[in-house]
């Protein structure tokens, strides 16, 4: 398969389309969890409940159309390859639990993969929307809409006072987690995500690097959520996020102008450092890439790099995954193996951009 | 012991993990359990961190508050009918079994419930159409009867006649609703 093809099937919308403060936001995401009232929850459920549950909804949902312009695709875990449902994962479409450890466990796909339902994850139901940019009251529609129709053919555990009732206590109420993922390497070059981090805290939200871990995060990604879901409406969570979010993305565009301001030449020098490296190296790790991507993918927000589209963060941290390199070779790998594949991606990548630049 | 991923290096950690109160092990080398470590950290739900703060947190809970009854007999285990799982089960995995245990374990839950959630007890959210269909109704009819109340006590009996009235008719509109008219 060309690279090109590989990409263009491999790319979920959220990852090539532009959205509103996408230079920083990469994505915005809504996670609904619910569960049918009529079955035990998926921590203790039997065989033949689990696959009760996934028979229900696959049956309710293909009896009604969700909508005339989307297809939905019912995919059962025990029918995919190991591989698939690893590229599913990295493509964050479904989590490593209903991979791995679910049983019965099945997922509910939109053609443009913008929305996903996971079927005997942790809860019977978990609905996601996925935009790109900072979307996170569009996502929430999205969410109530397949919410909503989804609600007309199933019944909910639903309790007066706890709301919507989850397998964990911690999703109780709306069981709705808004989050966004933050490309934010000006914060961390400048040294201010240790202060930020527990300031974010203290407002009730969660900050975790999102291909890595802590202040760690792999390509200076980090990704924020609410961490309360009882007592706060849906839109009061959102809107509390959006809030700020705004602030944190003021805070990288003025770390980024500080940076131009008071080291332009190291700052261009890190940046066409790094993609030299990218298009250039043989072997390389997940870490390395990470960190190259970042800067170039910064070199380009800052102007200093013109001719790469901006997309290249987001599609290559998910493509340069061991499942995606795997699916892309056609066969397993070891570790070492993956390291020379994801070299070879990374430059075969930037050579179409620059392809493109010379035909067009 | 050979890491069960890549079956080359040798395993270097080691994992345990409960799933359906079904205990798995891992054993990992440290390169794959870094490239493991890496997928589960993608997972945007709840992590396998999560699970351990919660239990942790829960632990901290006195399940069972020595009363003084308790202490001539044999404490006794609250358990959920419709999916068995006892309170201790559910402090331990830090999941409930069904929608029936929150009725089960109320008595317990509230303090529980309130740390996870900055002292919110009560859901403020959506509420799904069709199941929650009647619930807007009787939300409201409980906040007028609480005006009714206040305005009979203040000797607005003009004002409490009126909402009297309003009450009647959303009432009227709840049981039709509960006689399945729609
Ligand atoms: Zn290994
Ligand atoms: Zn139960």
């Amino acid at each position: 398969m060309s690279l090109e093809r590989f990409i263009s099937q491999a790319v979920s919308s959220w990852m090539s389309a532009d959205g509103p403060d996408s230079d920083i936001v990469l994505s915005s995401r809504i996670r609904l969890a619910r569960n049918l009232s009529e079955f035990t929850f998926p921590t203790v459920f039997k065989n033949e409940e689990a696959k009760q549950v996934s028979e229900t909804i696959e049956e309710r949902l293909n009896n009604e159309a969700f909508s005339d312009k989307s297809q939905l695709e019912f995919l059962k875990m025990d029918d995919i390859q190991p591989l698939q449902k690893r590229v599913l994962v990295e493509k964050h479409l479904i989590s490593p639990h209903l991979a791995e450890n679910s049983t019965h466990g099945a997922c509910l796909l939109s053609e443009n993969e913008e929305f996903s339902i996971m079927v005997n994850e942790e809860d019977h139901i978990r609905i996601q929307c996925l935009f790109p940019g900072l979307q996170l009251s569009e996502a929430l529609k999205a969410a109530n809409k397949i919410d909503n129709w989804l609600e007309e053919q199933v019944n909910y555990a639903f309790d007066e006072q706890y709301g919507y009732l989850t397998s964990c206590p911690t999703n109780v109420g709306t069981g709705m987690r808004a989050s966004v993922m933050m490309h934010l390497p000006g914060l961390v070059l400048t040294q201010q995500m240790n202060r930020i981090v527990p300031a974010i805290n203290q407002l009730g939200l969660v900050v975790r690097g999102t291909y890595g871990e802590g202040s760690e995060a792999l390509g200076n990604i980090f990704q924020i959520s609410n961490q309360i879901t009882l007592g706060k409406s849906e839109s009061d969570i959102v809107e509390d996020l959006n809030s700020v979010v705004s602030q944190i993305i003021a805070q990288e565009r003025s770390a980024r102008e500080a940076l131009v301001k008071t080291s332009n030449i190291q700052l261009e020098d890190r940046v066409y450092r790094s993609y030299g490296v990218l298009a250039n190296s043989r072997v390389i790790e997940t870490k390395e890439a990470a960190k190259c991507l970042s800067d170039v993918r910064l070199g380009i927000d800052m102007g200093y790099i013109k001719n790469i589209s901006k997309t290249i963060l987001s599609e290559l941290m998910t493509l340069t995954q061991p499942g995606f390199l795997q699916q892309y070779a056609g066969g397993p790998l070891r570790p070492n193996e993956r390291d020379v594949r994801r070299a070879a991606l990374i430059r075969e990548r930037i050579q179409m951009e620059t392809q493109n630049e010379l035909g067009g | 012991m050979i890491c069960q991923e890549c079956n080359e290096r040798p395993a270097a950690l080691h994992f345990t993990n409960y799933t359906n109160g079904e205990k798995t092990e891992m054993h990992l080398c440290e390169r794959c359990a870094q490239e493991k470590g890496e997928l589960f950290m993608m997972n945007q739900g709840d992590g396998f961190s999560i699970n351990n703060l919660l239990a942790g947190l829960l632990n901290i809970e006195p399940a069972f508050p020595k009363t003084k009854q308790s202490t001539f007999h044999q404490e006794e285990v609250i358990q959920c009918h419709e999916c068995s799982m006892t309170f201790p089960q559910f402090v331990k995995i830090g999941r409930f079994g069904c929608a029936n245990c929150y009725e089960t374990f109320k008595e317990h839950l509230s303090p529980i419930i309130r740390r996870l959630h900055s002292g919110n007890a009560k859901h403020n959210g959506k509420i799904p159409k069709r199941i929650g269909g009647n619930l807007h109704l009787r939300k409201k009819i409980e906040e007028l009867k609480l005006n009714l109340k206040d305005l009979i006590s203040q000797e607005e009996f003009e004002q409490a006649a009126e909402m009297r009235d309003q009450i009647r008719s959303l009432e009227k509109e709840l049981t039709d609703y509960q006689g399945g008219g729609n």
